[in-house]
């Protein structure tokens, strides 16, 4: 009919890894939380391939539940950065360490 | 490797329809797309979405990664719609290039990050190549376990529910309202949820973002005076 689900499977591994990866290299806050914004849109992917693989609409459902939490996280996020920006202009995450004991 | 996993990985998720057999006797409905012209879109979007997340990782500028991030989110909802998910398609566009990219180059410009990394000397000796080494032990570890039986079958339905738990995919309706039956029926409590979810969050965001020494809209005593004294 279509493209096998293996393939979404692997691109969406692939993404997982790459926004792992950017997680981990980069070191400013913003580019960081766009790579978990990355991570989080492989799983969705992940979630509608095996919706579809398995007939069953409830990994659509887990998407749009996905999307508002992400959104929501976004929201509170974005604002301790901005919160944390005002009260020291840290561009990077090595720069924020005064919970270290 | 990619080349050996593929065909193990398409053998299983064989075995997975045939099992379930859901698939098989599932009347398509809707607008479906041709064999070739399936992949032609899987490749377009696999594509965008590989070099945004390229750049979202390389690019210096963090407007710049958020605009390669626009780009990997367009990707994603190409794939939605190969894969008949046309609802989450147009969501994907609508809430994140429209409203959380823009959040992030709201908060971009806001703060005036937009500056260059600082190139200084690292924390944390080898700190790159022990990242990118990560990156790749994590992809492996997904591919791997993916080979491995049982590990991403789940609930595939049975005779009270033949499409699976939250209802079967291709039902005679459109996406839009096969998606909205589930949600507003089986998932309706967790929908609630998310409206409390939405409300805390934004009741957070303004708490967090507000500065302590003035509320907005209100006069610090300095102000008052100089008012009163004219």
């Amino acid at each position: 009919m279509s493209v096998p689900g293996a393939w979404y499977l692997v691109l969406a591994a692939v993404l997982f890894g790459l926004g792992a990866t950017g997680l981990l290299v980069r070191r400013n806050v913003l580019v960081m939380f766009m790579c978990v914004e990355l991570m989080l849109n492989a799983v969705n992917l992940t979630f509608v391939t095996f919706g579809r693989l398995q007939n069953d609409i409830g990994g659509q459902v887990s998407v749009f539940f996905v999307l508002v939490v992400a959104a929501a996280e976004v929201v509170v996020g974005l604002a301790i950065i901005v919160a944390m920006f005002r009260r020291r202009a840290a561009a990077t995450a090595d720069d924020i360490h005064s919970l270290k004991g | 490797m990619l080349g050996a996993v593929l065909p193990a990985l398409a053998g299983f998720h064989a075995g997975v329809l045939a099992n379930s057999g859901v698939l098989a006797n599932a009347a398509s409905s809707g607008v479906r797309l041709g064999h070739a012209s399936a992949w032609v879109v899987f490749v377009i979007g696999a594509v965008l979405i590989l070099s945004g997340a390229f750049g979202v990782i390389l690019l210096r500028n963090p407007v710049h990664c958020a605009l390669m991030l626009v780009v990997t989110l367009l990707g994603i909802a190409v794939e939605f719609v190969d894969e008949a998910a046309d609802f989450l398609a147009a969501v994907q566009i609508i809430v994140y290039a429209g409203a959380i990219v823009i959040l992030f180059l709201f908060v971009i410009m806001f703060l005036g990050v937009d500056r260059r990394e600082s190139a200084g000397p690292e924390r944390m000796k080898a700190q790159r190549p022990l990242a990118v080494l990560l990156g790749f032990v994590t992809l492996a570890e997904i591919l791997v376990l993916s080979r491995v039986q049982h590990w991403s079958t789940g609930y595939a339905g049975n005779s009270q529910y033949p499409g699976g738990f939250a209802g079967p995919l291709n039902s005679r309706d459109q996406n839009v309202q096969t998606l909205g039956q589930s949600i507003y029926t089986r998932y309706l409590l967790p929908f609630e949820m998310t409206a409390a979810l939405l409300v805390i969050a934004v009741v957070a965001a303004v708490v967090l973002s507000r500065r302590q020494e003035s509320v907005a809209g209100e006069m610090s005593v300095e102000e008052q005076e100089s008012v009163v004294g004219e």
